[in-house]
């Protein structure tokens, strides 16, 4: 709670500049806006005011963001293809499915290579190139592949949310696997435990803190690949659908809400993994 | 010598295996090129289409080297001013990891607007992207100096700029490669993603995106392996630079036994 001050103070900052700089870019195009309109008049006060209240504004001013998100969701039903609740959750489900699936194959290919070191020799550097290559240009090929197979509708973004995230979960989870001690391991085996035994009673829960880190990433990770696989597959809605239309037409102040619900979203899915950790590496008497 | 070849030996093979796999099952089971073309298909598209490939790689690549070194730069400079000021820092550390967490990708069609379609744009949405990263790994190598070593320099009379020259910019300098390196991914996905958004008629992004619309699915995966070739390769450089840089650090030194 110590840090709510200092946040406060940067956060309102940040707004100050916000509005500063809306004002800045905005002034020549309201400068046009009022010569057209045939009027000379106006002082610099009045041309500060409209440039925060235009309707395609070059930087729209915060509160405009603030009330295209509250006429976007609370004013427009949400089964509504006009409200951002109906393309939020879009890509929530795109995002949960790929996170889901990609957090699992990150996990088990975690305890293949924690398992086998042969494995682990000759896929790891795979694995790490498979992440220096841009995923996200691979997004409108997995898109058309799938398309071929008539596997349209969520699936291909699901896939690409799951690509994005299954590295940061599979590093995480064989670092956790390896994070025992020497002296745990040697215990375990002065026990003569087996290989599984040790990997269920010993790596398995000590993994607990790293696995819940390596969710925050994974899911971070998922709703940017959903959100990306959106912008190349457009025509089924989705955040990444608005951003694009809004480019389209130059609807700045669409563009800056669909960004502000993407940022929401991610914040609320990291937000629960992070609750969730907490209450269970409290119980696992984790200290933090 | 031979200990690198048997390092080197198991992930060479696996890459042959999976190569070889791909060109047998496309070629038995007569997968059509417009789905899925073989790896030697790919290999002739991108000999016989190097000169478009190498204009669009030099597109790309242009926008995303701006980016990158203006947004990590940015980001170093931010956190050893805040560093000076541990309220702003305080303030800025829980904001940058907010942020870091955000798909900031959706920067892309702001900043094409902003800056129009060359690679200006490209440069900005990467300088957004890379800021973060760097901004919260440098603070916290720049906290990473042991308390010993401060009271040592504290001891010589040493002030702040040689304190933070001499001791603590040398012990966060793990810290700010271990961003650089995240910020060369980072930067290549901004620079194409960005492309998506409009482009002249030149970039690997663009090229993608409208190789796609035109089934020419070769040229595309040509264009990935542009891609894979110099995302690899710039993380290479930066690991490369990170080894003779910080030469002296415990994961370093302990490969040599």
């Amino acid at each position: 709670m110590k840090n709510v001050l200092p946040v406060t103070t940067v956060l309102m900052t940040l707004l100050a500049i916000w509005y500063v700089a809306a004002a800045l870019m905005n002034a020549p195009l309201q400068e046009d806006a009022f010569a057209n309109a045939g009027r000379a008049d106006y002082s610099t006060g009045e041309l500060i005011a409209a440039s925060w209240e235009m309707e395609r504004p070059k930087l729209p001013a915060p509160h405009q963001i603030v009330a295209e998100l509250y006429k976007l969701t609370i004013d427009t039903a949400p089964t509504s293809k006009r409200g951002l609740v109906y393309h939020a959750l879009i890509t929530l489900e795109e995002t949960l499915i790929g996170f889901l699936f990609g957090a699992g194959f990150g996990v088990g290919l975690a305890m293949l290579i924690q398992s086998a070191p042969i494995l682990d020799r000759s896929m790891t550097p795979w694995i790490v190139a498979s992440q220096t290559v841009p995923i996200i240009a691979l997004a409108p090929m997995i898109v058309v592949i799938l398309n071929q197979f008539d596997i349209g509708g969520l699936a291909p973004k699901a896939v690409i949310a799951a690509y994005l995230s299954f590295f940061p979960i599979t590093v995480g989870m064989v670092k956790g696997f390896r994070s025992p001690d020497p002296l745990q391991l040697d215990l375990m085996r002065t026990y003569s435990a087996t290989r599984t035994q040790t990997f269920v009673k010993l790596r398995a829960p000590a993994s607990a803190p790293f696995f819940f880190a390596s969710m925050q990433i994974g899911a971070a990770a998922a709703l940017v690949g959903a959100v990306v696989a959106e912008v190349t597959k457009s025509e089924d809605g989705g955040l990444g659908a608005r951003l694009l239309a809004g480019s389209y037409y130059g609807q700045t102040v669409q563009i800056w809400a669909a960004l502000f619900a993407a940022a929401a979203l991610s914040a609320v899915l990291v937000g629960l993994i992070a609750l969730a950790a907490r209450a269970v590496l409290r119980r696992m008497a984790f200290s933090r | 010598m031979n200990a690198r070849i048997s390092d080197l030996l198991p992930p060479l093979l696996f890459g042959v295996a999976v190569l070889a796999l791909w060109e047998a099952g496309v070629r038995l089971l007569g997968v059509p090129g417009i789905i899925l073309p073989a790896p030697s298909a790919i290999f002739l598209r991108f000999i016989s289409s190097t000169p478009t490939l190498a204009a669009d790689f030099l597109q790309t690549i242009r926008g995303m080297l701006a980016g990158y070194l203006i947004g990590s730069g940015a980001g170093l400079l931010v956190a050893i001013l805040a560093d000076r000021s541990p309220f702003l820092q305080r303030g800025l550390l829980p904001l940058g990891n907010f942020v870091s967490a955000l798909p900031i990708v959706g920067v892309a069609p702001i900043m094409v607007m902003w800056f129009g379609f060359d690679w200006q744009s490209k440069a900005a949405v990467v300088v957004v992207m890379t800021f973060f990263p760097m901004l919260v790994n440098a603070t916290a190598g720049l906290a990473n100096a042991g308390s010993m070593e401060r009271d040592l320099m504290k001891t010589y009379a040493a002030d702040y700029s040689q304190t933070l020259r001499l001791l603590r910019l040398p012990a966060a300098a793990p810290f700010v490669f271990n961003a650089l390196k995240i910020n060369t991914t980072l930067a290549m996905i901004g620079a194409i993603v960005a492309e998506f958004f409009g482009t002249p008629t030149v970039g690997m992004g663009f090229r993608i995106s409208t190789e796609v619309g035109h089934l020419s699915i070769d040229m595309v995966w040509a264009t990935i392996v542009v891609a894979a070739l110099a995302g690899s390769s710039f993380y290479a450089l930066a690991a490369w630079i990170e080894r003779r840089v910080t030469f002296w650090h415990a994961s370093y030194r302990a490969r040599e036994h």
